[in-house]
This record gives structure tokens, sequence and C-alpha cells, in this order.
């Protein structure tokens, strides 16, 4: 999706993982995919490099779609759907 | 004619049931062997990321690095000479652990918890907290024990610690993707 689109889109939950360091995000996401519907939006807040190469790979391997992020000056903003 | 497709199969079935059965599963066998605290920490950082991710994990702790298993409020009691000895000597528990390098009389290691403190990286003790929760499994090698006198009272308490052999290692390795020695 492009930056536009993902700016705009409608997210039902947003976990902010910028606190926390490797495994942190990757649990956080674990931990918050159970809170949502499937279909539903998830956004990730991240302030690591590793973690924007980690959530797609997450998304790949556990099954959810990775929807892309969006960069801002000091995190970014991940995306991803529930399957 | 078609008696003898039927055959192929069946035969085939067979096969197959054969293949998904020795199929190797999600999941991955560490070994926690040397008892670094670097090392233990990537070794637990594994884990639980892997189970972030869905993958089944099934530890083995043996040798040095079953002295992070120790309680430190516990004490492990009716020891002989050489066990006290052990026991005093080894760290008891993951509190105790050094680096493998830079250990620097301790102050490496001081500075690298101060550190990853300051970086909000989970300690060993809240990434064992979390692998339990997890449902990371941790077997302990029987044998360390007894070589090292350390007796099962004075082991924290770990969601379904269980005290098993190389065997139970090997058979879990065997059908794990992923085999790692740490």
């Amino acid at each position: 999706m492009t930056t536009a689109e993902l700016k705009d889109i409608k997210v039902n939950l947003v976990i902010d993982a910028r606190g926390t360091a490797c495994p942190g995000p990757l649990l956080a996401a674990k931990k918050a995919i159970g809170e949502i519907e499937s279909d539903e939006i998830m956004e990730i807040l991240s302030a690591d490099e590793g973690t924007k190469h980690d959530i797609p790979r997450w998304c790949d391997k556990v099954g959810h779609e990775y929807l892309g992020f969006v960069d801002l000056d000091s995190y970014t903003r991940l995306f991803l759907k529930k399957a | 004619m078609s008696e003898e497709i039927e055959k192929q199969v069946a035969e085939l079935e067979k096969q197959l049931k054969k293949l998904q059965k020795n199929q190797a599963k999600d999941q991955i066998s560490i070994i926690a062997f040397s008892g670094d605290l670097d090392k233990m920490l990537a070794a637990m950082i594994i884990a639980t990321g892997a189970r972030a991710m869905d993958t089944e994990v099934k530890m083995f702790f043996t040798f040095w690095a079953t002295a992070m298993l120790r309680d430190k409020k516990k004490c492990g009691t009716g020891k002989d000479f050489m066990s006290k000895m052990f026991g005093f000597m080894l760290p008891k528990g993951s509190t105790q652990l050094k680096l493998s390098k830079l250990n620097m009389c301790g102050m490496g290691t001081e500075m690298l918890k101060g550190l990853m403190k300051k970086k909000r990286v989970s300690s060993l003790e809240e990434l064992l907290k979390i692998a339990g929760e997890l449902g990371v499994e941790i077997n302990v090698c029987e044998m360390s024990m007894d070589l090292m006198g350390f007796k099962r009272e004075e082991m924290i308490d770990y969601p379904n610690l269980k005290y098993v052999g190389v065997g139970s290692y090997l058979a879990d390795a065997n059908e794990s993707r992923i085999q790692l020695f740490i």
C-alpha cells in the first residue's frame, strides 16, 4: 500500500513498541494480535531498524498480511492486517 | 487395470503418511551449555523470539548452563564435600552469570547489565519469566545435575521443568527444523 493510503487507513489497534528492545516488539505483536478480529488492522510503532525488518517476516511466518510502513522523524509506523 | 491403479494409490498413500510423519516440525531445539551471560541471553532471546513466531521451542540445559537454573533463594541439602565445593564455585542462578569475553573481573558484566537496563533490553531473569509464560520447554540434563551436585529442590520454579538424558534431547532435536548449541 502507498504511504498516503497507509496514513489514512483505519487502524483497530496501535501497539507502541518504541520503548522495548528485541525481542520485545515481536512479543508485543504476538500478544496483541489476539486482541483484534480477523481482517482488522494493527499498527506497530517502532524506533529500531531491526523491528522494521522483523515485522514483515513475522507476518509471513505467522500468516498475516503485511501492509507496509510509514517513516516518521524518530520512529516508524508498521501496518498489518490480521488473517 | 483399475485394480493395479488402486494398489498403486494405496502404496502412495502409505509412503505419504510415512513422509509426513518424518517431516521436521516447526520447532527449534537449543542446547544451553556454556552458562555465559552473553550466550545465555542470546539463547533466551532466540527462544522467546521463536515463540513469538509460533515456533515450538525445546531447550536442553546441560553442564555450565545448569547453574543458571539455580534459585539463589533456595538451598540444596544433603550434599557431599565435592558437591558443596561445586555449589560454592559455580554461579547460583542467572544473576551471577559472567560474560564470556571482557568480564574484567566482573566489571564488564556489570557494565553490560547497566547498558541493558538503560536501553530497556530485557534481563535474563525477565526473559526466563517470559519464556515460561510462552511455553518454552526447558529440560535439564540429569547427568549434569548429578556431576555438579545440584539438587532439584534448589532449582527455580519453572513451569514443567523436566530432568532428562541425552536420548530425550536427541529425540526432540531429530524432529526439529533448527538445532543450536549455545
